[in-house]
């Protein structure tokens, strides 16, 4: 039987690490996401797993620590929160280049800057349009429950593999720091050396002689080379977004407008169409999992039937964007957002749905 | 069934914990939980606040604005939650303290003086305990049974031996609640 636990999302996201069979953490605290190293700390994985736990000295550290653990081929994963994610932005985009496997959890603030510790959804944009340099993608998932965090670990461990590319999970205060009913589910080994040759066998993990030397690098020098390698990170790019597009669409049948909202604000938004729904204002939820690679499609299909989208964030406007892309801005697309770890409540969204929607 | 719970009080009576017994509680009775705190630097000596949602269904919103019941257990919390319950809701609080008793027509107010009652036993530490029995003399959202069980979740396995005196001052937190005002 599956083991039934009451845990926070950042608690259920280190468990969820060890019993993927992670090779590796390395963090470094910060609120809210601090209790993944508490825990992972406290849960002492090296002598379960052997499983390698690090405090390193600071987040660019942790995230180059992680560049080294890829390169050999090892699961590593690393986590902070906004300011100490910004940090990891070299990081991700060297990782990105050099094509190297990593898990990255962003339980994100209130920003710019120090900002607060509140619960925010400020770095959409930085996760998904880039946020380190160059022309890159990373995968990014968006848990809305602390199942969710666990369920993705294992998730974004294989697709960090399968397409050698950096996944975040983009999670905020809210799911970092509530406690829900987990399901766990049970402990994978980690891969012996042998398994992670043949699962990774671009990793420099010794030269042997029915092979050349491999080389993880994210620098080439000659613009003809580089473009050839840019372009061909595009073509994985491309493969992702045919296949990896996930999404829960919620009551949207006989919908006459759509909410649309990701993490602990589509939880919000959920009661939020409970409430219209009472009132009679048939009003669907569509929660993108994975904001890149974006479900463009869903989106598509809703606009030749629904009359409006209100977009609903934990910030000033910056989903809403990739909604009206997707929906070429053939239906009114409208934004509710709090922002400065403010949340927005149910009654709010209803509100403004009725205003900016229905009313406009 | 679903019961939307605040529980406020100070910072170190327990509120957080109170709150992941009922939570883990519900787990074991197999209901849809959670458990969302208040956190940052407001919780180290000021307020601390945590909504406890249990339900047979999947949980929309772990944030809300109105509870079914509200669980007070300082002034401050009296003056920032009484306006939060739902007409016809519940109001449990604690005496101790309290220099403005609530106002409200619109609701059922219990009162539990736990904090005397715990000082009566010589054990503090069941302060809240005392509270969530009287909640749960009101609102039996998790049987007795399940409350052991939860915790023993909730407890780290060499704290195990207190269970007996925290099932003790849930009794009695049962028998020393009283109606300050019931609605018809």
């Amino acid at each position: 039987m599956k083991e039934l636990r009451l845990m926070k999302g950042n608690e259920a996201v280190a468990e969820a690490a060890i019993r993927a069979g992670a090779d590796a953490y390395f963090g470094y605290p910060i609120t809210p996401q601090s209790e993944v190293l508490e825990y992972l700390m406290a849960e002492k994985p090296y002598e379960r797993t052997g499983m390698v736990v690090l405090q390193a000295e600071s987040e660019v550290a942790a995230i180059n620590m992680c560049y080294g653990g890829a390169s050999c081929g090892k699961k590593v994963m690393t986590s902070s929160s906004s300011p100490g994610i910004s940090l990891k932005m070299e990081g991700i985009s060297y990782m990105a280049g050099a094509e190297l496997p990593c898990l990255i959890v962003n339980v994100v603030r209130g920003g710019p800057g120090l900002g607060t510790i509140q619960p925010s959804q400020g770095d959409y944009f930085q996760a998904t349009k880039g946020g380190g340099h160059g022309d890159y993608r990373m995968i990014v998932f968006t848990p809305a429950s602390v199942q969710e965090m666990c369920d993705f670990v294992p998730l974004g461990f294989d697709l960090a593999f399968k397409y050698r590319n950096p996944v975040m999970i983009l999670s905020d205060g809210v799911i970092g720091q509530m406690m829900e009913k987990v399901e766990l589910f049970e402990q994978q080994p980690r891969m012996t050396h042998e398994e992670t040759i043949k699962a990774a066998p671009w990793a420099t993990t010794g030269r042997t002689k029915d092979r050349e030397r491999n080389i993880i690098t994210s620098l080439d020098l000659d613009p003809s080379k580089q473009e050839k390698h840019v372009m061909k990170l595009n073509d994985k790019y491309n493969e992702i977004e045919a296949n990896e597009v996930r999404y829960e669409a919620l009551q949207c049948e006989d919908a006459d407008y759509v909410i649309t909202a990701f993490g602990s604000s589509a939880r919000i938004c959920q009661k939020a169409i409970d409430i219209a729904r009472a009132e009679g204002i048939k009003v669907g939820l569509v929660r993108p999992i994975t904001v890149w690679p974006f479900p463009k499609a869903v989106f598509k299909e809703l606009s030749k039937k629904v009359k409006g989208i209100l977009v609903v964030e934990m910030n000033l406007g910056q989903m809403i964007e990739d909604v009206k892309l997707a929906v070429d801005c053939k239906i009114p697309v409208e934004h509710y957002g709090r922002t400065g770890g403010i949340l927005p409540s149910p009654d709010e969204v209803v509100e403004n749905l009725k205003k900016k929607i229905i009313g406009g | 069934m679903t019961e939307e719970i605040i529980i406020a009080g100070f910072g170190g009576q327990g509120v957080l914990s109170m709150g992941k017994i009922l939570a883990y509680s519900g787990v074991m009775q197999n209901k849809e939980v959670s458990w969302m705190p208040s956190y940052g630097p407001e919780m180290r000596g000021g307020t601390a606040n945590v909504t406890v949602i249990i339900s047979d269904e999947r949980i929309s919103s772990p944030i809300l604005n109105s509870y079914d019941t509200a669980i007070i257990l300082n002034q401050q919390s009296m003056d920032k939650f009484e306006k939060t319950v739902k007409p016809g809701g519940l109001l449990i609080y604690d005496g101790n303290g309290i220099t403005r008793h609530p106002e409200r027509k619109d609701i059922n107010i219990y009162r539990v003086d736990a904090a005397d009652e715990a000082a009566k036993l010589g054990i503090l530490k069941v302060f809240n305990m005392i509270v969530l029995g009287a909640f749960l003399k009101l609102k039996p959202v998790v049987s007795s049974e399940f409350m052991r069980k939860g915790l023993e979740k909730s407890l780290p396995k060499r704290h195990h031996g207190l269970i007996p005196e925290n099932e003790k001052a849930v009794n009695v937190g049962k028998e020393i609640v009283q109606p300050i005002q019931v609605l018809k």
